[in-house]
């Protein structure tokens, strides 16, 4: 899947289905793919401790050189109490100040997906190339949360867009979050709807996470509505297909409705 | 996760005791398992625990709060219940030997200490430098020695002070407060906002200088005492509690549950975020409490709900319509579950069912369900509900078609237009 850019949402808060479809992008690491990934809202050690249990090593991919792990949390630290300029970690000078943007994540983002290019060296083998570079964000919503406005990552995601799938034809996946219950005529919550559609507008593929409209269920934890914007000559063509999932320890199952374990 | 989990390893399936003397049930692993007092690992997926101080909510949150999570805890409207909570998880840490951090704006943290309850136990180590612990060891102590239960000869009498309470979760008396000597022997580092004068420096980050002075002490405090997990392993480990009062209230110059448009709308949420850093990379686990009922925006709740990892919301019936409605005679109010986390693995620990309700008695702080499902069997009897609910009704009746004994006790009101037959009645939890 070349050219595409996916984007995933989580709409109940109840189910955090989260980064399972993340972990997806793993076994790219098999083919050699590039992987840059803001972790913002959780630190390594928890994604290292779920890719050990679906059998990928992170730590290990780290150390080759074929993961680039951002720990939003560690670095924020720094930033969040010493208020001073710090040039050393320069990607989460957003936090410093919300209204200068998301330019220095860009150009950290860019700086990580360029070097692939580049090819790390190996040895003796020679230059290895790496292969299209992924560019993983968990989460968006988040930095809304943090003050940065709506029109700011929604401009870092197209920069990133820019980059990453035009010009280095490699693939993005992107977190958001929001509320399921919104009023509509409540201002203030324009902020994450915004950014739903903005981001909604952008990608080729939506994942659409929430609970069941039917109330909670221990056996099915909620449905995924999957979208796929195609364009096709005259317009564009928009596939939706709806799925229920559960999620297991190693992963998630999914099937069409109606047909879970826990009915048949 | 924070980085102990990664020194404990994997565990094994028979859980290891965690008093000062590690049985030879230990999985040999290659690292060393750090056993704190006071802390359990998960059976799920081997996070280190700790006990709120309420075993009910530690059976909610899967078995206890994990090391190196934030618990949220809406406050009910006037702020009992939830500063109960806050008093018992206070408690526990006194028990359990972890030190405390308290921060308030609204009481003196010096008076929510002393406001602790008091524990219900015998053997909770209480530091008398002056006894000694009389180890019978000595097989030739005529007096004590026992001639039938020989094989206990030389046993310990008595539990040595040192290796205080091994139990996890403890009860407490909510009359009595806690005896001053068992609370000068925890070490409690206290926040009181009015003796932190903010100097207002020009800053252009979203977070209130109130949040930003307490962020700063929390991190001082926990380099300080040793609890960053990249501190060195030599020093024995323990436990930072931080209990943070009232967050966002008018208090802590915050107008979030003042304005309907908040000028420092993200004040919270970064400092929140802070928070969670700050926690991920130290033993320790923090409760916040957070008058949500005063907030507005539901959007902003939920995503104060997201920067936090537990959140439990608590509704009590004091003062409302509720209180004198038959259905909720036993409780006193209602407890919501808004967040369980997943940590280190991909599914959570979902709680079984969502309506549930709490009761607060002398010694105790149940969660219990609020309704039994109803009773599909084919021999219930579905009376039409004609009676009002609270009017008298008969203590026992056979119902004429299926012949069948229903009877219901008196104090089940909650359950008053429902008939059970008695099967069903010997299911029933209590």
């Amino acid at each position: 899947m070349d050219k595409s850019y996916f984007t995933m949402f989580s709409l109940n808060p109840w189910h955090h289905y989260l980064t399972s479809l993340c972990r997806s992008e793993t076994p790219a690491r098999n083919s050699r793919c590039k992987v840059c990934f803001l972790g913002l809202v959780q630190s390594f050690s928890h994604y290292n401790a779920v890719g050990q249990r679906l059998g990928v090593s992170l730590v290990q991919a780290k150390e080759k050189g074929q993961l680039i792990f951002f720990e939003g949390l560690k670095e924020s630290l720094s930033v969040l109490i010493s208020q001073e300029s710090n040039t050393k970690s320069q990607a989460i000078d957003f936090l410093r100040d919300p209204s200068v943007g998301l330019r220095s994540l860009y150009e950290f983002v860019r700086c990580t997906v360029s070097s692939s290019s580049g090819g790390g060296e190996k040895g003796a083998d020679g230059a290895e190339e790496w292969g299209p570079p992924v560019l993983l964000v968990d989460d968006l919503s988040v930095l809304l949360s943090l003050g940065v406005t709506v029109g700011t990552v929604l401009d870092f995601s197209h920069y990133c867009r820019a980059t990453v799938c035009s010009q280095l034809q490699g693939n993005m996946v992107m977190l958001t979050r929001c509320d399921g219950e919104e009023e509509a005529d409540d201002g203030d919550d324009e902020g994450s709807e915004r950014l739903h559609r903005g981001l909604t507008h952008q990608c080729s593929l939506t994942l659409h996470v929430q609970g069941l409209p039917t109330g909670y269920c221990r056996d099915i934890h909620g449905q995924v509505e999957v979208c796929w914007r195609r364009r096709q000559g005259d317009g564009q063509h928009t596939q939706k297909k709806l799925f229920q999932y559960k999620v297991h320890d190693k992963g998630a199952s999914f099937f069409a409705r109606g047909t879970s374990s826990a009915v048949l | 996760m924070a980085a102990p989990l990664n020194s404990v390893g994997k565990l094994s399936a028979e859980r290891s005791s965690f008093s000062s003397n590690a049985t030879s049930f230990q999985k040999k692993t290659r690292s060393k398992l750090i056993s704190i007092l006071g802390t359990r690992p998960s059976v799920q997926n081997g996070q280190l625990l700790v006990s709120t101080g309420v075993t009910s909510l530690d059976y909610l949150l899967g078995g206890g709060l994990a090391v190196g999570t934030v618990l949220l805890i809406e406050e009910d409207r006037y702020d009992s219940y939830s500063h109960m909570i806050l008093k018992y998880f206070l408690a526990e840490g006194v028990v359990c030997h972890h030190e405390l951090f308290v921060a308030a704006a609204q009481h003196n943290p010096h008076d929510i200490l002393k406001e602790l309850p008091a524990p219900i136990l015998d053997d909770v180590a209480v530091h008398k430098p002056v006894e000694q612990p009389r180890l019978s060891c000595d097989p030739t102590d005529s007096l004590d020695s026992m001639k039938i239960a020989w094989r206990y000869q030389n046993l310990p009498k008595v539990q040595s002070a040192l290796a205080s309470s091994s139990r996890f979760g403890h009860y407490y008396d909510v009359s009595k407060t806690m005896e001053p000597e068992i609370l000068q022997a925890a070490k409690c580092h206290c926040f009181y906002l009015p003796d932190h004068p903010t100097q207002s420096s020009p800053t252009h980050s979203p977070m209130l200088e109130s949040y930003s002075t307490l962020l700063k002490s929390l991190q001082e405090v926990i380099h300080r005492e040793g609890f960053d997990v990249a501190a060195p392993m030599s020093k024995s480990r323990n436990i930072l509690r931080i209990g943070l009062h009232s967050l966002g209230s008018a208090l802590w110059s915050d107008d979030l549950s003042c304005h309907d448009n908040p000028r420092h709308r993200h004040a919270l949420t970064t400092f929140l975020y802070g928070l969670r850093a700050l926690l991920r990379s130290s033993l320790s686990v923090a409760v916040v409490t957070v008058p949500s009922h005063l907030i507005q925006d539901k959007a902003l709740m939920g995503s104060i709900t997201r920067l936090c990892d537990n959140a439990i919301a608590l509704e009590s019936f004091k003062g409302s319509e509720r209180e004198t409605n038959p259905l909720y005679k036993d409780y006193h109010g209602l407890l919501h579950v808004r967040q369980v986390p997943h940590l280190n693995c991909l599914a959570s620990q979902l709680p079984d069912h969502k309506d549930l309700a709490f009761k607060l008695k002398r010694k105790q702080f149940s969660i219990e369900r609020l309704h039994l499902p109803p009773d599909l069997s084919e021999t219930v009897s579905r009376v039409s509900r004609g009676e009002p609910a609270g009017a008298l009704q008969p203590v026992a009746r056979v119902h004429p078609e299926t012949n069948t004994w229903t009877s219901r006790t008196p104090t089940q009101s909650p359950w008053a237009t429902s008939t059970w037959n008695a099967e069903a009645l010997s299911s029933l939890p209590w």
